[in-house]
């Protein structure tokens, strides 16, 4: 067995353990410190395929940025653990009938039909690049789908902020601007202490 | 690359549509304040500008960006009736988006955004336009009925809305990576070449077809995967159920005219299968319930189901005759449906939705021309002669028959007469019962009730006169397939 493929093994058993792991940790925060790791062992299977932009990709966005803010949504909300696990037997009959059911359809598709015509890759020239190969599909090929997605990510971005913006009456923020226009007559009243009222 | 973007002209409505909606939403954000009408202004005249340039491409055919946009037939006239539809919501929303405090740029570029997914969806040659197409008039979708935050009932539709629509993506993904496994390819037209080394009695290929089509059909609506609509519909503000009962229907029936007729049809007996059995439940399911409703909303979201079944008969026809007649359908099915929800964004007032058939009761003597208006919209859905819906079902019934499902026609037909039943419920509610002691005031809406007027009217005239709604559409489909 040659290093590569020991490498192949160890980061995939890696990957399919911690993957397990993100379903059974009891604690959330555990759970999404498993997540990192399966990602780390999916760039890193990635990289052993040559594929060094998206390996790279992954740790920088998935790792860096959505992992990194699932934490702390994660810790921001007070989850109550009990509550979340109470249905877990009471679910797992059902959930188990419909995983082995799924298995086994999948099963019977490969089984009556494989896939066996789809061509093997061929096998990569040595100076293959594949950052550049994959911008060069993007801004040509790709380009139309491309931007549909960017657009989506806008839709996302106006959705998300549509839904939460809201300007609440009662709520305490501060105005700044109204804060540095106020003007002497609206915070300074003055009152003559000497002479009594009528 | 000469070749790629040789063509790229052919997307200039959609290029147009989404410079116009970002430039509406910079508007709105630096002088929305000032001027609320300024976005909704500017989206008409989009919308306006989207109908000319696809007029503008009438006659043209091909493809650009490597097959991933197709220009044909069918993608004008498609185009077309969803710029119109979309053009039909925002002409009826002002009034009772005011009420209710959403005459915000927000919804008009959302819609203008969910307008350039249907876009993208009709022209789409490539499994992957296709699906980011569904997703981007999905997602808008989700956010127009969320926005009414502190309704209760908003929420918990766009919530439902949201979850089953992620699933039927999942669904339709599932099945579009079945194919793409079978044929090594996201194109339409070289997977219909695939397909030919494949067989069509490849066990995979069902199981991509089951999946492909139980992702439409809830798009579409077809029971069983129906449940999400009576939900969303009543829950969803009126303005968004009108615009979520009209524009993505068309766009669904796109995923079947690109998908299964131009990409499967070597499989046509598979999902002929499959929509044999949609039809029969949803012409069973959609009328047996709807007679139980005494909410409009969700009655009419029920006739919804049962239209799709109508319209799924002619795509069991499978042939270009039974397409084109499904095509018919749609359209004047998404025509009817805008004036009946029309009726009730009319009929609402602020804090008020005239949302249950019993709002109606004597309408007839308060406002006769409402009235006469809303008969037209019953017996259009009813299928009564004159109106448009008679010659829908007629045509999709003549395919039917021509394909040899004669059993099938005939079940369609009586359930048709069960779904007389309720249509004509209303119209009896509205002539023959009495004025309630306690009606509220009926708001004056102008341009609301002059678009309503034209939208039932059209219903009649396009009845009286089906010819040339139905040629463009025969000849819509016959440069396609």
């Amino acid at each position: 067995m040659s290093v590569t493929s020991l490498l192949f093994y160890v980061f995939s058993a890696v990957l399919l353990l911690s993957a397990l792991l993100v379903i059974t940790a009891r604690n959330p925060v555990y759970a999404s410190l498993y997540l990192v790791l399966a990602f780390f062992n999916a760039a890193a299977l990635f990289l052993l395929l040559g594929a060094e932009f998206l390996g790279l990709i992954l740790i920088l966005v998935y790792v860096g940025a959505v992992m990194v803010l699932f934490l702390f949504v994660v810790m921001m909300l007070d989850i109550n653990l009990a509550r979340l696990q109470e249905g877990f037997l009471h679910y797992l009959p059902l959930g188990l009938a419909v995983a082995i059911l799924g298995v086994l359809e999948l099963a019977a598709v490969f089984w009556t039909a494989p896939l066996g015509h789809i061509p093997a890759p061929g096998a990569v020239p040595a100076d293959a690049d594949n950052t550049r190969a994959l911008g060069e599909l993007l801004y040509t090929h790709y380009l139309y789908p491309f931007e549909i997605a960017a657009v989506i990510l806008l839709i996302a971005i106006i959705a998300a902020i549509a839904l939460t913006l809201r300007r609440r009456p009662q709520s305490k923020t501060q105005d700044i601007g109204r804060q540095l226009a106020v003007k002497v007559s609206e915070r300074l009243r003055l009152v003559d202490l000497r002479r009594p009222r009528p | 690359m000469p070749t790629l973007m040789h063509h790229w002209t052919f997307a200039i409505p959609e290029i147009w549509v989404l410079v116009m909606a970002c430039a509406v939403l910079l508007v709105d954000l630096f002088w929305g304040h000032r001027s609320p009408h300024l976005a909704p202004v500017l989206s008409v005249v989009t919308i306006l500008g989207a109908m000319l340039l696809t007029t503008a491409q009438w006659g043209l055919s091909g493809s650009s960006f490597a097959g991933q946009l197709l220009l044909d037939p069918f993608t004008i006239v498609a185009e077309l009736s969803v710029e119109l539809l979309s053009l039909l919501v925002l002409l009826y929303s002002p009034r009772y988006l005011r009420e209710r405090g959403l005459y915000r740029g927000e919804v008009f570029v959302l819609l203008l955004f969910a307008l350039l997914g249907s876009m993208i969806m009709i022209s789409g040659g490539n499994l992957l336009t296709l699906y980011l197409g569904l997703e981007l008039l999905a997602l808008s979708q989700y956010a127009l009925v969320a926005l009414q935050r502190d309704n209760p009932r908003a929420v918990e539709a766009a919530l439902k809305y949201f979850i089953l629509g992620a699933l039927a993506s999942g669904l339709l993904l599932y099945g579009m990576s079945l194919l793409y496994g079978l044929t090594g390819s996201l194109d339409i037209a070289q997977i219909a070449q695939g397909l030919v080394n494949v067989g069509a009695d490849n066990f995979v290929l069902t199981m991509a077809l089951v999946f492909v089509v139980a992702g439409i059909a809830f798009k579409l609506g077809a029971a069983p995967f129906h449940m999400w609509i009576p939900d969303a519909y009543q829950g969803a503000p009126t303005v968004m159920t009108l615009f979520m009962a009209t524009a993505p229907k068309v766009a669904a029936f796109a995923l079947v005219i690109r998908i299964l007729a131009q990409g499967n049809a070597g499989a046509v007996e598979i999902w002929q299968q499959i929509f044999v059995a949609l039809a029969i439940a949803s012409l069973l399911i959609g009328n047996v319930v709807a007679i139980a409703q005494s909410n409009l909303k969700r009655m009419l979201a029920y006739s919804t189901v049962s239209n799709v079944g109508f319209l799924s008969l002619g795509i069991v026809a499978g042939n270009a005759n039974g397409l084109a007649s499904a095509f018919y359908y749609v359209l004047v099915y998404a025509l009817m449906a805008a004036a009946g929800f029309g009726m009730i964004l009319l009929l609402s007032r602020e804090g008020f939705e005239a949302e249950n058939i019993a709002d109606f009761a004597g309408l007839a003597q308060r406002r006769p021309w409402y009235a006469l208006l809303m008969l037209i919209i019953m017996f259009s859905m009813a299928g009564v002669p004159p109106t448009v819906g008679f010659t829908a079902k007629l045509a999709v019934f003549q395919a039917l028959v021509q394909a040899g499902y004669v059993p099938l026609a005939v079940f369609a037909i009586l359930m048709a007469v069960v779904g007389a039943f309720y249509y004509l419920r209303v119209v009896k509610v509205m002539y023959f019962d009495p004025v309630p002691e306690n009606a509220p005031q009926l708001a004056r809406d102008g341009l609301a009730s002059a678009v309503l007027s034209v939208n039932s009217v059209a219903l009649l005239l396009l009845g009286i006169l089906p010819g040339a709604l139905l040629a463009t559409c025969f000849h819509a489909l016959q440069g396609v397939l």
